[in-house]
């Protein structure tokens, strides 16, 4: 049976070019960088030419602008908990109510920890950011404000370039967790007034374990992790000059590919996201489909429960992921579908499909053929579905 | 993804009578859509000899909900009413070959939902105590609503005594900050409501005012007047029996626990199997010891001897 793997926003394949140019770092080339002699220095010019492939994928000015670390994780707690400390008396943190983990566990912590006062912008329906609200929570107590690219969960896009403007108009930094947007989007940050972002390796075919904040020339930092000179000092510890190897290459396959990405890509998401619509009633697309990441469907099926939806994809070799709390052992459904206020009847059913420019066209046809009969099979068995409800959803997103 | 056993993916993937059940002579409902998982269980009686000749049931929930609702129907059908009241949720997972502790709650749902359908068919009210608490403790499936419910109950006021009553903080130790927080809350109400003595109250980070306080009333304290007259011998049949009622428990874990000797109110056992280097062996012998005080009517001690002494 084919596999078709459809969960890229959870982690990607490592491009074969990428694990090919990273390989002769454990071997060969095994030096540490920061050593002088020949062992050092070539993995040092390494290292200089990842950082510049990766600069010129995120349109950064300066290629000391790029900090590696160990992934999108450490980027933003560098990035969130270094604006607390060089902002003076700002102590206030403006984020998303839909956030990664990653930023919403740190701000819970900080706010139960220091006393941080922390602001929580909520979304509509569509997952749109109510802007004004983030307006408003603007003020000379904002440190940061904080506020994903793109949301993992549904794709829906935030105008950050925005947001960014407006938070330097409080006086406060602005950073973005782009994991989801980095290579799928195109970017050029030397035109924004982003002051950080986040990015991780292993969601745009590179390894785990190695990451990058960007930091604009000027913005002060303090380090997350002392103990050397690394990084100029802004992230200690010894290269990860495979991983930084291997980051560059998959930024610059990204940057080849990200027309393919907006075009094929997005083409094959669409016909999925079209097909499961018309052959399965009482579902629908959560996410602002006019302004989504070009890889990401999230589709909700009403009156079933998304790890029983998934155990049988997965029986069909199709892998892909659910925002249920039944995956995560928590009694709530994702955060993100709750903070749209999709109902509890859809929410735990909401499937989320993910593509790279690995996926073909067989794969969509495959999921198309299965799904209507696994959500078939769940629904007979559902004291929720009677038939009578077929066809009346209980939500309906407005664009629906 | 869940360890699931062969036979929770059996019951999921090829689930045995699910759908509705026509003229059903009792249907009881339980969970509800928002908490992710939710049965109707449906089951038709013979009104002569109250036996279940078929049950079906509708579940919304994951793979587990599913496979739990499913083996609840095999287990029930040909009991009688009084038989199938006896299964507790713990069959239901010993029949699936066991669950995730995350997912235990599958198998309170269906032992749930028999109890609703039976009282449905008889005519009386089910009342739903279901928890919607947080789940704190993984490792047991422990939520919120338990631990709250066994400090009021036993007036505990100690992270010992809350492991000992109810397992949570006993494995992996990551939920200990949030168990500190339910019985630091819970005592704080009990005293608000009069009914702890302040100084006895549980405060996250504070020294104990007496280490271990009531629990540790000696428990080698002199023999009760029951136990007093029994003789060793009799003793030693009670005990026999008392571990033998919990070496099921004990075989399901892997492990079981033999007499070795008994002087005075020292009962020396031997924990041998999975029980042997494990870190929950010292909650096991509390257990035991508990169990053994009630049925010796005196205070004993539990004294486990290595393996071959």
């Amino acid at each position: 049976m084919k596999a078709v793997y459809l969960d890229n926003n959870a982690t990607t394949r490592v491009d074969p070019a990428a694990v090919a140019a990273m390989l002769p770092f454990f071997t060969e080339q095994f030096g540490n960088a920061s050593s002088m002699h020949a062992f050092g220095s070539e993995v040092g010019g390494a290292v200089l030419k990842g950082r510049r492939q990766l600069q010129a994928l995120l349109g950064a000015q300066f290629d000391h602008e790029i900090v590696f670390t160990g992934g999108g994780t450490e980027s933003d707690n560098t990035a969130i908990l270094s604006a607390l400390e060089t902002q003076g008396a700002r102590n206030e943190i403006v984020t998303s109510a839909v956030e990664h983990p990653a930023v919403l566990a740190l701000c819970a912590w900080l706010e139960k920890s220091r006393g941080i006062k922390v602001h929580y912008i909520g979304v509509d329906a569509r997952g749109r950011l109510d802007v004004e609200a983030y307006r408003k929570a603007l003020s000379p107590r904002t440190a940061i404000a904080s506020i994903m690219w793109a949301n993992n969960e549904t794709g829906t896009i935030f105008p950050v370039e925005m947001l960014a403007e407006l938070a330097h108009e409080a006086g406060a930094l602005f950073h973005t967790d782009a994991v989801q947007a980095v290579g799928k989007i195109p970017m050029n940050l030397k035109e924004t007034a982003i002051d950080m972002l986040s990015l991780s390796g292993h969601k745009l075919h590179a390894p785990k374990g190695i990451g990058a904040l960007y930091v604009r020339r000027g913005v002060r930092l303090r380090p997350l992790i002392r103990g050397g000179h690394q990084e100029r000092g802004r992230r200690a510890g010894t290269e990860n000059a495979p991983g930084i190897v291997a980051l560059g290459v998959a930024a610059e396959l990204a940057q080849q590919h990200i027309n393919d990405e907006n075009t094929r890509v997005r083409a094959m998401r669409d016909r999925l996201e079209q097909g499961l619509l018309q052959r399965i009633g009482n579902s629908f697309v959560a996410g602002d489909v006019e302004n989504r990441l070009p890889n990401t469907a999230n589709v909700a099926f009403e009156y079933i429960e998304g790890e029983a939806i998934l155990l049988l994809m997965n029986k069909a070799g199709i892998a892909a992921s659910s925002g249920s709390a039944c995956t995560s052992g928590s009694l709530e459904p994702s955060h993100v579908l709750r903070a749209m206020k999709v109902p509890y009847t859809a929410a735990h059913g909401a499937i989320r499909f993910s593509f790279s420019r690995e996926n073909t066209d067989e794969d969509v046809d495959h999921v198309l053929e299965v799904m209507p009969g696994i959500i078939a099979r769940l629904r007979e068995m559902s004291p929720f579905w009677d038939g009578k409800n077929a066809g009346q959803s209980g939500f309906a997103p407005t664009y629906a | 993804m869940w360890e699931y056993s062969d036979k929770v993916q059996e019951y999921f993937f090829n689930p045995k009578n699910a759908g509705t059940l026509e003229d059903a002579s009792g249907v009881g409902e339980v969970g509800a859509i928002a908490c992710g998982d939710a049965l109707k269980l449906m089951i038709k009686v013979d009104p002569e000899s109250e036996r279940i000749t078929d049950a079906r049931f509708q579940t919304f929930g994951c793979g587990s909900a599913i496979a739990s609702s499913s083996a609840l129907t095999e287990i029930i059908i040909g009991k009688t009413l009084d038989e199938a009241l006896k299964i507790t949720n713990q069959d239901i997972a010993d029949f699936l070959g066991g669950l995730p502790p995350e997912k235990m709650h599958c198998s309170v749902m269906g032992y749930e939902a028999l109890r609703a359908a039976v009282a449905n068919y008889r005519g009386e009210v089910w009342e739903d105590d279901h928890e919607e608490g947080a789940l704190l403790c993984k490792c047991f499936g422990i939520d919120e609503g338990m631990i709250e419910r066994a400090v009021r109950n036993n007036g505990l006021t100690s992270m010992e005594q809350v492991a000992h009553f109810t397992k949570a903080t006993g494995s992996c130790g990551t939920c200990v900050e949030g168990v500190e927080a339910v019985l630091e809350k819970t005592n704080a109400e009990m005293v608000a409501e009069g009914l702890l003595d302040p100084a006895q109250a549980f405060v996250m980070g504070a020294v104990p005012v007496a280490p271990g306080r009531q629990q540790r009333k000696s428990p080698v304290a002199p023999p009760a007047p029951a136990s007093s007259r029994m003789t060793t011998v009799q003793k030693i049949r009670v005990i026999e029996e008392v571990l033998e009622e919990l070496r099921p428990a004990l075989r399901n874990d892997g492990g079981d626990c033999e007499l070795v000797d008994v002087e005075d109110n020292r009962v020396m056992v031997r924990m041998t199997g999975a029980c042997v280097n494990c870190q929950l062996a010292a909650v096991t012998v509390q257990g035991i010891q508990g169990r053994l005080a009630e049925r010796l009517g005196m205070p004993v001690r539990v004294i486990p001897v290595p393996a071959g002494k």
